[in-house]
Parts: structure tokens; sequence; C-alpha cells
């Protein structure tokens, strides 16, 4: 066992516990945060998942009064801001924590408590914006200027406190005027906490794959999805400032009295669309990105191909990243832009097709002639290819103006952007999910359930999404509470919403085998699909030191090249001394020859990031005595985080626990 | 910010890792900074889309400036830019006497620049009546000047915290000396970012070039 050190810090003694609650709130080791990060995304998911329900069944029937106005429209922003703020970023956030140090052969990350503060930030912030539901009481009838709000008090419930202007809070309707009362600063502010979080794990996670990459791991040998990581991490760097200020504006606006986005006294409400999809349409790319990487890890394994065209790949990634920054009006062809933009952004967005194309074109030869596998990861990549493609022909249409006019804020959209972001998304990150489960837990998962739930998710997607194209088509606009039955449009609606509780099953048989197979699962032992990174070079469970030798890297796919040679037509042979290798990376995996310094566990990042919310809660309440306390209570906090983390002595004795 | 990620043997061998060679503080300092530069280049942009605009209500930044004062207070914040390479100086020949001195200089020359800030709105509220809620441009000329305030009182505190632990035995040396130079790094990035606010939001606001 490991001795902590008894020597006092400046503020808090250092922690010292390795098991148990406090073990967790202190922990810096990046695959603890990896799991951490993952379980808060997956209740965040559910929490999601439910609002999406509740939205589907309303819409069952038309003309329903299952839930309220204020509700609905409640539940639509809420449903979105947590399923891209709270689920699909720090999913893939935790698929970085865990496999990034993992996959360059390093033993963590570069700033590890700083990585332990993004994970802290990140919790704070989603408790925060749904900590809203919690000041239903405090929202005034009417806005400043005795404007009604969009919201008759009388229909103020729970469900309607939660944040209702629609997740791009476009303006003036999500400014004070229109939508009076708290629920728009906790959004406001709580992804602006959110964004720190990004913003702080992005700064770690380049430095880390810069400078920790493990001996010969040149940049173009860099697994895929170190690519995708590097790549989205820019693409945040840059986007998050502007959202920050944007959200900025909103709060000052609306709190402080500035004119932004005031009309009457000159201010700028397009300028609000263009700040915001400054931001929003590199973040589509945040969101899709990991779970590319992801996939571009799987089709190789299970088709016992490298990658075709590793490099296409990589600069197809970084193609997209930068044409990403230059779409952003495509968003806005509707609004109040010249014909002018309209045909330069029309032009861009049409050419960024172009390296998503390459990457499709690249996974389907990376398939093409391979020996495929149909595990489950393979089965949801597979899927994801499939239904990114329709996803992706749905939303290049929109590219060409005319043809946008007629299906922008139309249930057309709702339906492409779902086939990207779930059919993507998701399902790349589920895929990951089943495949790298093996890693965190030393044991497989079941097989049956897990084709079980692909092909569920298969019928019940499809099924809820495909009839939202033709809602659009036939009329159907967004974010409209009821719809009149004469319409027409009921049939392809329950259908939807048959298709949507098809997916809940699919989650439930996901949760069950989950929670099944890390207590009974198979043993996976070393290397259960024949992989191909440096990962599984390593025994499963990651032993807590990762790495007891650094690895060294001589060709793309590092670990498979230690496996495999080839013979004289090029076909992979599996090298007689392989089985050896690999047992013995196994032995000393688990007894690293020499003792392993680790970074030691620390209490001032949960200390600093507490701060955050404080001083958040204090801006809303900030006409008050009370949250002018607040505020400076919160700066207190996070400086005596800072202070603590600062004077903490860098070094101590701190090992690995060597043998079990 | 002042983190280690590895143990020394880690964190500086070279030979064992891929790396720019440059150490992860400092690494990490400017990637933050290449983020920091589109949080003001927003916030500029910002002040010259409302500054060219007509409104009702009066009076619009460029008619209220003090260019002589501000050009004093320009002047001094440039200065401590001067004390902290200095400051940044000593540390390298592990001058520690001479080191606090000019770590504690920039402080001040920071402090001034905070105080003539202060000056600066306050005069523009009570005397021209240019408030937050005059108009827009007066709402963004606010928003970028203040978030620029905030900044360099975050350097002043930084600054006078390196200066405070200066005395701690082993406060400034070793593995921490590198912390003068990352509080430099942010301090020249305040600096340079006033550079372009005095001359884009200042100057060419009030010669009516926007």
């Amino acid at each position: 066992m490991s001795i902590a050190s008894e020597r006092p810090t400046t503020i808090f003694r250092r922690p010292a516990a390795e098991t148990g609650f406090w073990s967790w709130v202190t922990t810096v080791d990046h695959k603890r945060i990896g799991i951490m990060y993952g379980y808060t995304a997956f209740a965040f998911f559910l929490i999601g998942g439910t609002e999406a329900i509740l939205i589907r069944l309303h819409l069952f029937k038309a003309n329903s009064t299952l839930l309220t106005a204020a509700e609905y429209n409640s539940l639509f922003t809420t449903h979105a801001l947590t399923m891209i703020f709270l689920v699909v970023m720090p999913m893939a956030a935790a698929f970085v924590n865990y496999l990034l140090p993992l996959l360059i052969g390093a033993r963590d990350v570069a700033f590890p408590r700083m990585n332990a503060l993004s994970y802290w930030i990140f919790l704070f912030g989603g408790i925060f914006l749904y900590s809203v539901i919690f000041f239903a009481d405090v929202t005034p009838p009417t806005g400043v200027q005795g404007v009604p709000g969009n919201i008759d008090p009388s229909e103020q419930t729970t469900f309607g406190a939660l944040p209702d202007g629609g997740w791009f809070m476009y303006q003036p309707n999500a400014g004070g005027d229109f939508t009076p009362g708290k629920a728009l600063d906790f959004a406001a502010l709580g992804i602006q906490i959110l964004g720190l979080a990004s913003l702080i794990a992005s700064v770690n996670f380049i430095v880390t794959i810069f400078n920790l990459r493990a001996k010969g791991m040149k940049l173009l040998r860099m697994p895929v999805f170190v690519w995708m990581s590097l790549i989205v991490a820019f693409l945040l760097l840059f986007s998050l400032p502007i959202i920050a200020i944007a959200l900025f504006m909103v709060t000052l606006d609306r709190q402080f009295g500035t004119m932004f986005f005031d009309v009457p006294a000159g201010g700028d409400v397009v300028l609000w669309q263009h700040l915001f999809w400054l931001f929003g349409h590199p973040e589509v790319y945040v969101l899709i990105l990991p779970a590319m990487g992801i996939v571009s890890e799987l089709i190789p394994v299970f088709s016992r191909k490298p990658l075709f065209g590793y490099a296409a790949i990589v600069f197809a990634g970084a193609g997209i990243a930068f044409l990403g920054f230059g779409v952003w009006a495509h968003h806005m062809f509707a609004s109040a832009i010249t014909p002018v933009a309209q045909a330069a952004f029309a032009l861009s967005t049409m050419a960024i097709a172009v390296p998503t194309g390459v990457k499709i074109f690249n996974w389907l030869g990376t398939m093409w002639l391979g020996k495929i596998k149909f595990a489950t990861p393979m089965l949801f990549a597979i899927g994801f290819v499939t239904m990114f493609i329709i996803g992706g022909l749905s939303g290049v249409t929109h590219a060409v103006v005319p043809s946008d006019w007629q299906q922008t804020d139309t249930y057309y959209i709702v339906g492409h952007f779902h086939y990207v972001l779930f059919g993507g998304a998701i399902f790349g990150l589920f895929g990951g999910l089943y495949y790298w489960f093996p890693k965190l837990t030393g044991r497989m998962m079941s097989e049956r359930l897990g084709k079980a739930h692909f092909w569920i998710w298969m019928v019940g997607f499809n099924l809820t999404f495909a009839p939202m194209h033709w809602l659009g088509l036939q009329g159907m606009v967004r974010r409209t509470w009821q719809y009149a039955p004469e319409t027409g449009l009921q049939p392809w609606n329950q259908a939807a919403t048959v298709g949507s509780l098809i997916i809940v099953v699919g989650v439930l048989v996901f949760m069950y085998n989950w929670m099944v197979s890390k207590r009974r699962g198979k043993p996976a032992g070393m290397d259960p699909w024949d992989a191909r990174t440096l990962e599984w070079s390593i025994p499963n469970p990651t032993p807590v030191h990762n790495f007891s030798r650094p690895p060294e890297v001589h060709a793309l796919d590092a670990f498979w090249h230690m496996k495999y040679g080839e013979d004289e037509e090029g076909r992979p042979v599996r090298r007689p001394e392989a089985d050896v290798l690999v047992a013995e990376l196994d032995h000393i995996g688990t007894n690293p020859p020499e003792p392993v310094h680790l970074p030691n566990p620390s209490y001032f990042p949960i200390v600093a990031a507490a701060g955050l919310p404080t001083i958040a809660y204090g801006i809303v309440f900030h006409v008050s005595a009370l949250g002018k306390g607040l505020i400076l209570l919160g700066i207190l906090i996070t400086l005596t985080g800072l202070i603590g983390w600062a004077t903490e002595p860098l070094e101590e004795t701190h090992e690995a626990a060597v043998h079990v | 910010m002042t983190d280690l990620a590895h143990p020394p043997e880690m964190a500086h061998g070279h030979e064992e890792h891929e790396s720019t060679g440059i150490d992860n503080r400092k690494l990490g300092m400017w990637i933050f900074l290449s983020s920091e530069f589109l949080f003001f280049g927003a916030m500029i942009s910002n002040y010259i889309l409302f500054s060219g605009r007509e409104y009702a209500q009066g009076p619009i930044p460029a008619e209220v400036y003090d260019i002589p004062f501000t050009s004093v207070s320009s002047f001094v914040l440039l200065m401590s830019s001067l004390t902290m390479v200095l400051a940044h100086n000593a540390m390298s020949r592990n001058d520690q006497n001479a080191t606090r001195t000019w770590l504690l200089a920039t402080a001040m020359l920071g402090s001034v620049f905070l105080a003539g800030q202060v000056f600066e709105f306050t005069t523009f509220v009570v005397h021209d009546g240019m408030t937050l809620s005059t108009n827009p441009a007066a709402s963004a000329f606010y928003m970028l000047t203040g978030f620029h305030g905030t900044h360099v009182a975050i350097g002043v505190l930084m600054l006078l915290f390196l200066r405070g632990i200066s005395r701690r035995p082993g406060g400034l040396s070793d593995e921490r000396h590198l912390n003068v130079e990352l509080v430099g790094l942010y301090w020249h990035f305040v600096d340079i970012i006033w550079i372009v606010i005095f001359t884009v939001v200042y100057l060419l606001s009030a010669s009516g070039v926007q």
C-alpha cells in the first residue's frame, strides 16, 4: 500500500483515503475522473430522455393538453440544453479522460488537478442549471417594462420553471422583457460555468497530447480518437470565448441594464444570432467528432484491417474544424442577412460536406474486404455510419437557401439533427461504451443483450425520427405546443411517440446489461478484441498506474504490430511469440518492476469549483444583500481553493499500490 | 495554473516522451491565452459594431473620452510590462531581492492603472451621464473595458501572491521559478490587449474613424 504523507499543507491536510467517498472527491486520477464524467453524463441522459418522452407523449394526440404550454416550452428547451451540454459533451469528455493517456502511453494528463477541477465545475454547473426548479416562485408575473411575459403566471409549475427560451435563447424573446423570471438567468450562467469546465479541459488535453506522447509516437502515429480529441479541444478553445461573451451580454442585459439586445434603444438582436452560431456551429462538430474518433478506432479492430486512409481521415477532421468556423450563418438564412452572405455561407456549407464524405468513404474502405466481426461495438459503429449518412444528406440540403427557407423551423430540422446527434453521436458513444467496458471493469458485456439493445434502438430510433422529416415537409412547425386534428399530422406523431418508447426499452436493456456484466460478466483477460492500440497492451481493468514501463511506439497501431507480422501478400500473420508477449505484458502490467510515482490527490479542485455556482447564485439575486454576499462568498471560496492549490507541495511520497 | 503533472523526471524528461520541449505549464498558458484573444476579440467587435451607429440617447463613448488622461494611464500600464520583464530577468539570475522588488513595482503600476479606470468610469457616469444603460455603445464600452480591468485586477492579485510567497522557504525557487514567467506571460497579454483597445476603441473612435 502506498504511504500518504502526514505533512500538513497550508489550508487542509493532504487527503489520504484510497477507497471510499473521499478518495473519489479528492482524486486526480484521469481514469476515475473519466468514470465520474461518464456516470454523471448518463444520469443527465436519463433526465434529458425523460423530458423527451414527456414531449413525445404530449404530441401523441392532436390538441393535447397533457402538458401546459409553459411546461412544453420548458421541456423542449431543457431537453436540448441537457442533451448537448450535460450528456454528449461530458460523455465525450469521459472517453477522452479515460482513454487519452492510455492511447498515447502516458501515466496521466498534463495537469491532473486541473482535470479534477474541470469535472467538479461541470458537475456544479449542471446542478446549478437544474436548481432553477427550486426558484419557481420568484418569477415575477410581468417583464421589467410591464410587458406581459409569454407565460401566464397561473400556468407556472415546477417543470414550467425550467428555462424556456429555446436552447439558442434568441433575443429579444429570451430577454428580460419577454421572458421575465429567473429561468434564463440560470440557463445563461449555467452554460457559462459548463463552458469554463470545457475550456479548462481543452487546455489540459492539448498540452497532454503535445507533450506526453510515448516515445516514438509521432503526431501521425496517434490513434484517430486522439486526433479527434485534439481537434475538438481546439474547436472549444476558439468557440467557447465567443459564447462566453454572448452569454455575458445576456446576463448583463437581463440583470444589469445594458442595452445590447434592446431594440428601442438601438440594440442589435441579429448580433446575438451571429455570436451564438459562431459558437453553435463549431459546437456541432464538438459533439460529433469524438464519436467519429471512436468509430475510427472500432471499425479497423472489427474489420481486422488497418484504417483505410489514416492521414486522409485526420486531415478531413482538421478540415471540418477549420471550415466549421465559416458556416455559422446557414442557421440564419431566414434572418436579416444579405443575399451575398447567404450565397457565401451556402457555398461554405456545401464545402464542409466534402471532408465529411471523405471520412465516410474511409470507414467504408476499411470495412471493404475486411474480415468483419459483427460484435456489439461494431454494430453500433456501422449504425453510426449509416444513420450519420442519412443525417448528413438531409443536412447538406439546408445549404440550398430556398430549400432551407421551406425547412427551417419545421420538424424536418428536428429529424435531421437527431439523425446526426442521436444516430450519430449517441450511437458512436454507446459503441465506445461496449468496446471499452472490459478496460473499465475487466469483464465483458453480454453480447446477446448488447445486440438486442442495438436492434431495439435501430428500430425505435428510425421509427421516432424518420417520420419527423415527413411531418416537417407537411408543415409541422417546431416548438409548437399543439397541432389541430384536421392537419393530418397525428398518425406520424403517434408513430414517433411509439418509437421513442421503444428507445426507452433499449436504454433499460443497456442499463441491465451494464449492471449485471459489471458483477458477473465473463472475465475479459488481456486483449479481448485482438485490438490495435496501446490501451489494450496493459491489463484489464486498467491498473492505477496505467503503464508499468513507458511504452515505445514504432508505427501506427503499435500494439497490433507487436502481435502481427505480414506474409508476402501483405496479409496479417500472428507472430508465434505473440501469446507469450501478451502474457508477459499482463504480468508486468500488474507487477511494475519499480515503484511508480503518481500525482497526489487534492481537496483544492472541488473547493475552487464550489465557488463558481455560489457566485452565479449571487449574480441571479444580486439586487438583494444576500446576493451580494453570495458573490463575495463565492469569490472567497474560489480564492481559498486556488491559493491552497498553488501552495500545495508539488511532490510527496505517493506510490501506486503494487501488490493486491 | 501552477500544476505539475508528473514527477520532475517525467515532466522534464524529454528523452522519455515525444514532446514540444516546452514546459507543460508554459504551453498551457500560451494555449489559454490564444483563447483569451477571441474573448477580447468578440468584445472589441461588439464595440466597433455599436460605436458606429446613432442613438436616441447620448452620449456615446467617443464623445466623452479624455484622451490625454487615458494616454497617461496607458503609459503606466505599458511601463508595468517593463517592470515585469525586469522581474523575470532578476528571477532568471536567481536574484530573489530584485525579483520581489520588480514584482511589487509591477503590481503597483497595475493598481495605478486600475485606479485610473475607476476615476475614468466615475467621471463618465457622474459628470457625463453615460451609464451602462445609456445606449448599446456605452454598454459595449463598459463591458470591454470592465472585463479588461478585471483581467488586470486578477493579474495584480497573482503578482501580490507571488510576492507574498516569495518569503516562504523555497517560495520562488526550484520548481516554482517558472511561476514568475507564467504570470509574466499573462501580464504581457493583458497589456497587448490594452494597446489594441486604446488604439481601436479610444483613438480611432475619438478621431471619428469609426
